[in-house]
């Protein structure tokens, strides 16, 4: 493909790493905070850091990371106590509080760098947050290799998001599901919130400052939810989220130098494209999750009406063989009594040929052996039901049959059992007809 | 190498220089740390506050506009608890914008009109609605994740198509990017008339579902189960959101029209519980916002317009939260502080009664006495809280001074003394023979009730409770009650029985 | 100070923003009993037990648990909440709910081993529910649910029980095992404090009954205490007017 010729591992590979550590590093904490609701915290501190960056730096007066960076931590921390504070305080909804709280520190720093920025022949943009493609270029010797800073720093916050995970896990699953109990028992639901922020704010700080603020908030939100969608184990859903988080940043960098090429243009922003590619990975486990992924919901209720349907017709024929025995029934006419649509239950009758419940002939289906079992069955859980409705629940004769009708086909052996024994086992249902004893299979 | 060359990054109305940012910081602090403020001259001032400068009657005019249409659709979104919204959706946008304008060439269009650019943002903006809807009502997600993930979805993709643009040659031209990051200074007047038309239709939008509006915020079942269309109410005011993002973006940027959307909203909540009340306030911070944010950044130098107004909504906002006539902070410290000082008098005065009482004596209470000192011994307070509390009765006449140091009611001051301890007294005899609160405790419960009691309830209590009262028309004290050296010389055992020492006149 | 006591409350008032939601409560339970706590709606029942455990703040009064703070005490105490408190949605299975009842036990940080989950296990087996170890948590039914908290009191291995309207909306074989449960450990020297909703079932269940409504009504053992007249004090009728002041005082509260 065209867009691999300039592929160079020593330079795109440092990207994919730097991209692959900031995605673990942020989706790690990022599964507490979804659960915590609180998803949107990393979008509010990515623009209310700014005031804390531009004070750190008039302050220190370099571009050295560390004043910055302890900066926008405090400026981060701020944010999350701010919040708190509006809301306790004036009782305003805790989305509102964290809008305000941003959106006026980010105006805040944005006047001071304005205002700084009219001795500098430069658009009011200094640089503050960094970029991934420029990863490459700023190294540091680690046991004489020339390793970027970038992956220095994010690899660090990597690690340690990693260790507060491991070592605070229990804690951290205690506090998020039941905060009262947390507490109770000694570990405080308040300290491990504040741990929290804390962590995120150093993970967005860092990330900020390395690869811009695009990757690291569609990271502290997009794999935890994929993974939130998947699984329903908190261990589970971790791993998939750092195995999504990997997964987005590796697709990521890879169609931000080919989808262009594709069209004509260059390469076009890595972390734009992670940040999409998160979003198609969480689209697709969406539709296709196979506890209840949207597609996988919609097609098990199929087969399900299926089964019911295919079941109904059965039960149709034997109440008919019932007066007047061994009958064949065209699949039109079965469909006409159960009002489905005539191909349907055509094709649902050929199915059960193959399933051998009936046989076709000239005149039409006929129940084999086996189909009148299955028939007999169905028709004794209905039955059954019907006389429990009427003999226990009360329900008036003229209603149970709907009823019944849904029930006979979630009723097994053990549940019939228990309803004969309810029953008395009665030998007739409530209008009369005879209700099949239980072939002993 | 091709990446790093052409690198212009967007990230909310910053531009990053490829490789001078080294030096650029260095500058910027030092631009910093050796300003000196440039106050404006008073022409300026009138120049900007009498509307003469064309441009700057647009500008204000129009921010003006956008944040009253704002502050109203922003009413909604918070009682919904969707305040965020905002957030999410104006980031939604920005793909639709960078398409337009890449895509409107081969339509035979030009990408850099605005009501093409326009046109893509609403159309990505929808997308993004129906995205939230999406994730919120068929997965497990919950609102907050729904908003996240199309918010930073969406943006992703919208600064990965605007890198592409930045990639064709006309990318660059100074349309595109001052309409997604906000040149406020450009405004002209069309948009500002786009604005009107804006606003305008949003008002009529919800004055005409006002009803339906409030309906869905307030209890959504109900909506349902009566029959309104919830989802389509839901879209529709999710589509007014857009429809004012859209317009704002041009005028204050991306980040700063969440901040109309909410912070306007949520200050008016302080000043009133009335709906229709809330929205008139709402548009009116967002308008004041708008105007006096573009006057100061028109008047003083390298004020960016867009963080003007946001400074000058929240530092309403913050005014809002303090002194809110309904539920601001200082309001309410103020009421309690006005309780305090009134259930202080209460305690005065009954406590000056409750020694009459103890006395005993036939005199007139107007004669006698009460030192200081033992006013203070029958409550904990300071000795300043009940000088000042004296004073303040001394003032309305309840109380005066005599010559020897000592305090005396006056008639108003017993009167009212009376129907104080007569209620209180009415309140403890309910709780004792009604409600099985023990004797001793009384007093405390009492305490607590008594200040709150209307006319009503105490009507009720006097039918309720056949008592006997005392020569002064007072009901007995159910309890002991203190007796003090030096005043009485009632021993504290006398007072076994309520109603012992009654006496009909 | 009295070690072998398991609770006792001397003078216990909450307030929420100065409204006071429970009065000069005092209370004592002796060990080995069954103590069952009724009362109207917003009487203050769940804050009682809240307070007891220092989760809210006391505006006013002493708890003492076997003679000690609940701080102290903690490891003492197992307490089980409110189903509507969590979010059953939660991405965790049955063992790992009940194995948080161990939590307090293995400190902060380390690891829940293998034999933790045994301990786990065992618990589930007693609530009847250790078929559903491996289900996630929002496929329980109310009857489930609960026996999963009740099995995570139980690992507990606590000596003082406080449980809020464990019996609220489950199925009537959840109850019967629920009493059950209770009755081994009251067999076994434990003593519970339970919140109760239903009226008709307290003289079957309880040992000794506390009748709260803000303060407390009554309390005593259940022949002597829980009477008709006891009943209609705590649950209004002559108390209409006491209500209609707390109810003007929150009014005015809500207002500053």
């Amino acid at each position: 493909m065209s867009g691999l010729e300039n592929w160079s591992w020593a330079y795109d590979g440092w990207i994919v790493l730097a991209g692959m550590l900031c995605a673990v590093a942020a989706s790690l904490p990022g599964n507490f905070l979804l659960l915590r609701r609180m998803s949107l915290l990393g979008d509010a501190i990515s623009h209310a850091i700014l005031p804390g960056l531009a004070v750190a730096f008039f302050v220190s007066e370099s571009r050295s990371s560390f004043p910055m960076f302890l900066g926008a931590v405090i400026v981060g921390i701020l944010t999350a106590l701010f919040t708190e504070w509006i809301r306790n305080f004036g009782d305003v909804d805790e989305g509102a509080s964290m809008g305000v709280v941003f959106t006026t520190l980010f105006a805040i720093g944005l006047v001071m760098i304005v205002q700084a920025a009219d001795h500098v022949d430069l658009d009011p943009g200094c640089v503050l947050y960094g970029a991934i493609e420029m990863t490459p270029l700023d190294t540091l010797d680690v046991a004489g290799q020339p390793i970027p800073r970038v992956v220095i720093v994010l690899g660090v916050v990597t690690i340690v998001n990693l260790l507060f995970v491991v070592l605070f896990f229990k804690e951290l699953k205690l506090s998020a599901f039941d905060p009262a109990l947390s507490t109770s028992v000694g570990f405080s639901a308040r300290l491990m919130h504040y741990l929290l922020m804390v962590i995120v704010a150093v993970t967005a700080v860092a990330s900020f400052e390395t690869v811009g603020n695009i990757l690291v908030v569609a990271m502290f939100v997009v794999p935890p939810a994929t993974a939130y969608l998947l699984t329903e184990r908190l261990g589970m859903m971790i791993f998939c989220s750092t195995v999504i988080a990997i997964l987005s940043a590796v697709c990521g960098h890879l169609s931000a130098v080919l989808v262009p090429h594709a069209f004509g243009y260059q390469s076009t922003s890595t972390s734009g494209m992670i940040a999409l590619s998160a979003g198609m990975l969480f689209f697709i486990a969406s539709l296709v999750s196979p506890r209840n992924g949207v597609i996988v919901r919609i097609v098990r209720r199929q087969k399900l009406a299926l089964r019911i349907l295919s079941e109904d017709l059965i039960a149709l024929l034997y109440r008919m063989d019932e007066r007047s025995r061994d009958c064949a029934v065209s699949s039109q006419k079965l469909s006409s009594v159960l009002l489905s649509r005539p191909w349907l239950a055509a094709w649902l009758m050929n199915r059960n040929v193959r399933k051998g419940h009936v046989i076709r002939s000239e005149s039409g289906f006929r129940l084999t052996d086996a189909g009148r079992d299955l028939g007999s069955v169905l028709v004794r859980s209905h039955r059954l039901w019907e006389q429990y409705l009427v003999s226990e629940g009360g329900v008036a004769v003229n209603r149970i049959h709907g009823q019944a009708e849904k029930l006979e086909h979630f009723t097994n052996r053990e549940l019939r059992d228990r309803l004969n024994e309810v029953t008395a086992a009665p030998s007739t249902d409530p209008h009369g007809r005879r209700i099949p004893s239980e072939h002993n299979e | 190498m091709s990446v790093l060359l052409i690198l212009t990054v967007f990230t909310d109305g910053f531009q990053i220089s490829d490789l001078k940012f080294h030096s650029s910081l260095l500058a910027v602090a030092e631009s910093l740390t050796n300003r000196s403020i440039t106050w404006p001259e008073w022409g300026q001032w009138k120049r900007v506050l009498l509307l003469q400068d064309y441009n700057t009657r647009v500008v204000m005019l129009g921010t003006g506009l956008l944040g009253m249409a704002a502050g109203l659709v922003g009413s909604f979104t918070l009682l919904r608890r969707r305040a965020l919204m905002g957030d999410a959706l104006s980031h939604a946008t920005l793909p639709g914008v960078g398409l337009a304008f890449l895509l409107a060439p081969y339509l035979g269009l030009d990408g850099k009109s605005l009501p093409i650019l326009l046109t893509g943002a609403a159309l990505s903006g929808t997308l993004g609605v129906v995205a939230i809807l999406y994730i919120r009502n068929l997965t497990r997600l919950k609102e907050d994740a729904a908003l996240g993930i199309v918010l930073s979805v969406f943006f992703g993709a919208g600064i990965a198509i605007l890198t592409i643009v930045q990639q064709v040659p006309s990318g660059h031209a100074a349309g595109l990017e001052s309409f997604i990051y906000g040149k406020t200074a450009s405004m002209i007047a069309s948009d500002a008339q786009l604005i009107a038309v804006a606003g305008l239709l949003s008002v009529i939008i919800i004055a005409l579902l006002f009803k339906e509006l409030t309906l869905l915020c307030f209890d959504e079942g109900f909506a349902g189960a009566r029959g309104y269309p919830v989802l389509v109410l839901d879209l529709l005011l999710m589509a007014l959101v857009v429809v004012v993002t859209i317009i704002g973006l041009q005028a204050v940027g991306l980040v700063l029209m969440i901040a109309l959307l909410v912070i306007p909203a949520a200050a008016a909540r302080f000043w009133t519980h009335d709906l229709k009340r809330m929205m008139l306030i709402s548009s009116g911070i967002g308008g004041v916002g708008g105007l006096a944010g573009s006057a100061m950044s028109a008047v003083f130098p390298n004020l960016p317009s867009g963080a003007m107004i946001v400074i000058v909504c929240s530092s309403l906002f913050f005014f809002s939260l303090l002194c809110g006539r309904s539920r601001g902070v200082l309001v309410r410290i103020a009421r309690r502080w006005e309780l305090n000082r009134s259930v202080d008098r209460q305690h005065l005065l009954r406590g000056m009664y409750e020694l009459l009482e103890t006395r005993e004596s036939a005199a007139d209470p107007a004669e006698i006495s009460m030192p200081f000192s033992q006013l203070l011994a029958m409550r904990t307070w300071s000795s300043f809280r009940l000088s000042r509390q004296i004073e303040r009765c001394r003032r309305h006449g309840l109380l005066v001074r005599r010559d020897d140091g000592g305090l005396s009611l006056t008639d108003a001051g017993l009167a009212e003394a009376s129907r104080l301890v007569h209620e209180h007294r009415l309140w403890e005899l309910y709780l004792i023979t009604q409600a099985d609160v023990a004797p001793g405790r009384v007093d405390q419960a009492a305490d607590a009730i008594e200040h709150v009691l209307e006319p009503e309830l105490i009507a009720q209590l006097e039918q309720l409770l056949a008592q006997q009262r005392t020569s002064r028309g007072v009901v007995a004290s159910p309890h002991p009650l203190e007796s003090s050296a030096g005043l009485s010389t009632v021993s504290a055992d006398k007072s076994q029985s309520p109603f012992e020492k009654d006496r009909m006149p | 100070m009295n070690a072998s006591l398991p609770l006792s409350v001397n003078d216990l008032t909450v307030a929420w923003h100065r409204k006071p939601v429970i009065w000069d409560v005092d209370l004592e339970v002796q060990p080995g009993q069954l103590v069952g706590v009724v009362g109207p709606n917003g009487a203050g029942k769940s804050t009682l037990l809240k307070a007891i455990m220092d989760l809210v703040p006391k505006a006013s009064g002493r708890v003492e648990i076997f003679g000690q703070t609940y701080r102290q005490s903690r490891h003492r105490v197992g307490y089980v909440p409110q189903r509507e408190s969590v979010d059953w949605d939660f991405p965790i299975s049955v063992l790992d709910v009940v194995t948080m009842g161990l939590y307090g036990k293995i400190g902060w940080c380390m690891p829940v081993r293998r034999r933790h989950r045994d301990i786990a296990r065992k618990a589930l087996e007693q609530v009847g529910i250790s078929e559903l170890a491996n289900r996630q948590i929002s496929q329980l039914s109310g009857g489930q649910q609960q026996r999963t908290f009740l099995a995570r009191a139980l690992v507990q291995d606590a000596d003082l029980y406080l449980m809020d309207e464990p019996f609220a909306a489950v199925d009537a074989a959840t109850e019967k095992a629920i009493v059950e449960i209770l009755r081994e450990m009251r067999r076994a020297g434990k003593t519970a404090l339970v919140i109760h909703h239903d009226l008709p079932t307290v003289p079957e269940y309880f040992d000794s009954v506390v009748l709260l409504n803000m303060r407390v009504v009554a309390s005593g053992p259940t022949k002597d205490v829980f009477t008709r007249e006891n009943l209609e004090r705590t649950y209004g009728g002559r108390l209409t007017l006491l209500d209609e002041a707390t109810e003007a005082m929150r009014r005015r509260e809500r207002t500053l």
